[in-house]
């Protein structure tokens, strides 16, 4: 029988008791090489990171823009495989049991594995979600419901043109986080406005008791802090992606990671202070 | 003549699978949009309006219906079956692409899109989008790897004449995959009022049974134009594959008639055992790309490897989904032959019958002329003629430079 650690629930509880929203990361697995992947992601709890998302590299990420794209090609062009990602998360599990870890990507490397052996593995390395961006609801038997079947969570995204009529369907199956993604487009592309957000997530909380994590677009600690202020996380993808492209040496990369972790985590450790005070 | 209306166990069920192939496995964002799409397609199906436009656009635009051309010399050569050449390389742009946009932007007026996209290999679907979307005064947006606009530099400017704006894709690998990939984050970026043509029939559903009717009616003129030549059925169909959108528009018709043989051309590239090749049934495994689950030339962590072919039009890692299940079942066979077949053939149909065949279409007849001498005089085949080859001047001239320098024909 599959253990439920329930890392997700557990974390979204402890920032909810303390009135914050949650800083949630995102790294391709093996980017840029599989040592200083490793390195960056075991760096990430202490850095700040309340939950993490590690990338299954994929030759075609059709819904990503340019920076995660190259960031999952330096990942294959480093050796990375679905083997090497699964290790990753063992690897953090020896030293940190509390900070959930999603594994996100595409179908088809899950499914040219198997989905029960990937679940299994998966299970026992100890990831606790899954975001698998081309599986819409319509897909549920392909994977999120066996997901589910052995204790990972399977979080779906909610977009702007995710109507009333198709909200319910797309909460049905979903646990862990609901992933609002602010924009329509790809990772990357320019931020929305908080305002504008804020109102889209107060609609669906009409709808759902689960916690919300919004992002696409969001890069700086001020438009975190922004976010922070209503959503109950925030996710940062392609700053990383970036941060980790543009070093000059791996070494540098994780430090950056690192670094952007930290001002990013005490903008969305701030966010509430104000209206507290 | 109007589309088909598939009999239950021929169309994709209502999640879009052909057995276990199709589906729509694309992002929650693009979900709404594509059951959008569906409906629409669903109702015009049902419009006779529609019917009676696309039929009039068929005939005065289109140059409908193509010619059924009995290849005299071609089949006294090769000294076996007869063999018919389905003349698509005659319609308006040159090849049959046209047929799918023409269907495709009456749909996207009927939803009120005003801009067009698409992606494209060879660019003769770019070529066919920018002309429909010229027609109808809609902006146009071609997705085009950068290797392709290299190598098909005739088809990049006829796109710029026709008002598209051409946009090299360079990321992966800069190939047609790569260019459905740009397509695809465009579309979920502008969502609002954008329509994507998809140029073959693969896809998310529906657009895999939508690209087959509006080409279905190849296989439908076969049909009738064959009962007045023959008085018969034909005995073999022979089309080439790339996406597979002219051979499921030649086979559909015929697939509740079993006694006809249907046989899809996949680019066998440098061989099937190089590794260089865009064979995705013969040299690939099942996986889900591009919004369907089909074959795909992948390695075994699922990740996806570069097709290649002489023909930048077959340059594809994939198959559609019907092709796939059809594979599967056994109701279609599928060969591959090598770009040195193909281009040995281009030169034997410029010869034969004075036809300068699409590189594409070229491993179709390649096929063909393996297949032709082994078969009776009375075994009828239809070839489909897929595309022209003006298109494919520089790969052709750069490959055989040596020939074509001699002084006299080499004969």
């Amino acid at each position: 029988m599959t253990q439920r650690h329930d890392r997700i629930a557990r974390r979204f509880d402890e920032l909810k008791a303390a009135n914050r929203a949650g800083l949630v990361t995102f790294i391709s697995a093996g980017d840029p090489d599989y040592e200083a992947s490793l390195e960056t992601l075991l760096a990430l709890p202490e850095a700040g990171a309340d939950v993490i998302e590690l990338g299954m590299p994929f030759t075609d990420p059709m819904a990503d823009g340019p920076s995660i794209q190259a960031s999952t090609l330096r990942a294959l062009e480093g050796g990375q495989t679905m083997a090497k990602t699964l290790s990753m998360v063992r690897a953090l599990r020896e030293r940190d049991d509390a900070t959930p870890v999603v594994l996100m990507g595409y179908y088809n490397p899950i499914y040219c594995m198997g989905v029960e052996a990937f679940l299994a593995e998966a299970a026992e390395a100890g990831v606790d979600g899954l975001i698998v961006v081309d599986l819409p609801p319509e897909h549920d038997a392909e994977l999120c419901l066996p997901a589910q079947a052995h204790g990972i969570d399977f979080i779906r995204l909610a977009t702007p043109t995710t109507d009333a009529k198709r909200l319910p369907l797309v909460l049905e199956n979903t646990s862990g986080f609901l992933y609002y993604v602010s924009s329509t487009g790809v990772t990357g592309a320019a931020a929305p406005s908080a305002e504008r957000v804020a109102e889209e997530v107060e609609a669906i909380r009409a709808h759902s008791a689960l916690p919300i994590g919004v992002g696409f677009g969001i890069r700086t600690p001020e438009q975190a802090e922004r976010i922070a202020r209503f959503a109950d996380a925030v996710v940062v993808g392609s700053a990383f992606t970036d941060a980790i492209g543009e070093a000059a040496r791996p070494e540098d990369g994780v430090r950056r990671v690192v670094d952007l972790t930290r001002s990013l985590s005490e903008a969305v450790h701030r966010a509430r202070e104000a209206e507290e005070a | 003549m109007g589309l088909p209306h598939p009999t239950a166990e021929l169309a994709p069920d209502a999640d879009g699978f052909f057995g276990r192939f199709g589906g729509r496995f694309v992002a929650e964002t693009l979900m709404p949009l594509i059951l959008e799409l569906q409906q629409a397609y669903e109702s015009a199906k049902q419009d006779p309006e529609f019917h009676a436009e696309l039929d009039a656009l068929r005939r005065d635009y289109i140059g409908r219906e193509s010619p059924l051309y009995f290849a005299e010399r071609l089949t006294e050569q090769l000294g076996g079956a007869r063999i018919y050449l389905k003349r698509e390389d005659l319609m308006h742009t040159g090849a049959h692409k046209i047929n799918n946009c023409i269907g495709q932007v009456l749909l996207a007026r009927r939803m009120g899109k005003q801009r067009i996209i698409a992606e494209t290999g060879a660019g003769m679907h770019g070529v066919a989008t920018a002309t429909v979307a010229a027609r109808f005064g809609m902006k146009c947006i071609i997705y085009m790897g950068s290797t392709d606009i290299d190598r098909q530099q005739p088809n990049v400017q006829r796109m710029k004449l026709l008002g598209a704006e051409v946009i090299p894709v360079t990321s992966g690998t800069g190939t047609l995959k790569d260019a459905m990939n740009d397509a695809l984050r465009d579309w979920v970026t502008n969502v609002a009022d954008t329509f994507y043509i998809i140029g073959t029939v693969a896809g998310p559903h529906p657009y895999p049974a939508m690209v087959r009717d509006f080409q279905s009616v190849i296989g439908q003129e076969v049909r009738e134009q064959l009962a007045e030549k023959e008085g018969r059925l034909p005995d073999s169909l022979v089309a080439c594959i790339g996406g597979g959108s002219n051979a499921m528009g030649l086979f559909h018709p015929f697939l509740e008639d079993e006694s006809v043989r249907l046989v899809g051309v996949e680019a066998a590239g440098e061989g099937l055992d190089t590794g260089k090749h865009a064979a995705s049934l013969q040299g690939g495994s099942p996986g889900v790309l591009h919004g369907n689950r089909t074959f795909l030339l992948q390695s075994a962590e699922g990740q996806i490897t570069d097709a290649h072919s002489i023909s930048a039009g077959l340059d594809y890692p994939g198959i559609g989904p019907e092709h796939a299940w059809l594979h599967e079942v056994g109701r279609a066979e599928y060969v591959a032959v090598t770009d040195d077949e193909a281009l040995d053939a281009f030169k034997t149909l410029c010869r034969l019958e004075g036809i300068i065949p699409a590189l594409e279409s070229s491993h179709a007849i390649a096929h063909a002329i393996k297949l032709a001498p082994t078969l009776p005089e009375d075994h009828v085949m239809v070839l489909n003629l897929s595309g022209r080859g003006d298109k494919d001047m520089t790969t052709v001239t750069e490959r055989l430079a040596d020939e074509l320098a001699a002084d006299a024909p080499a004969e």
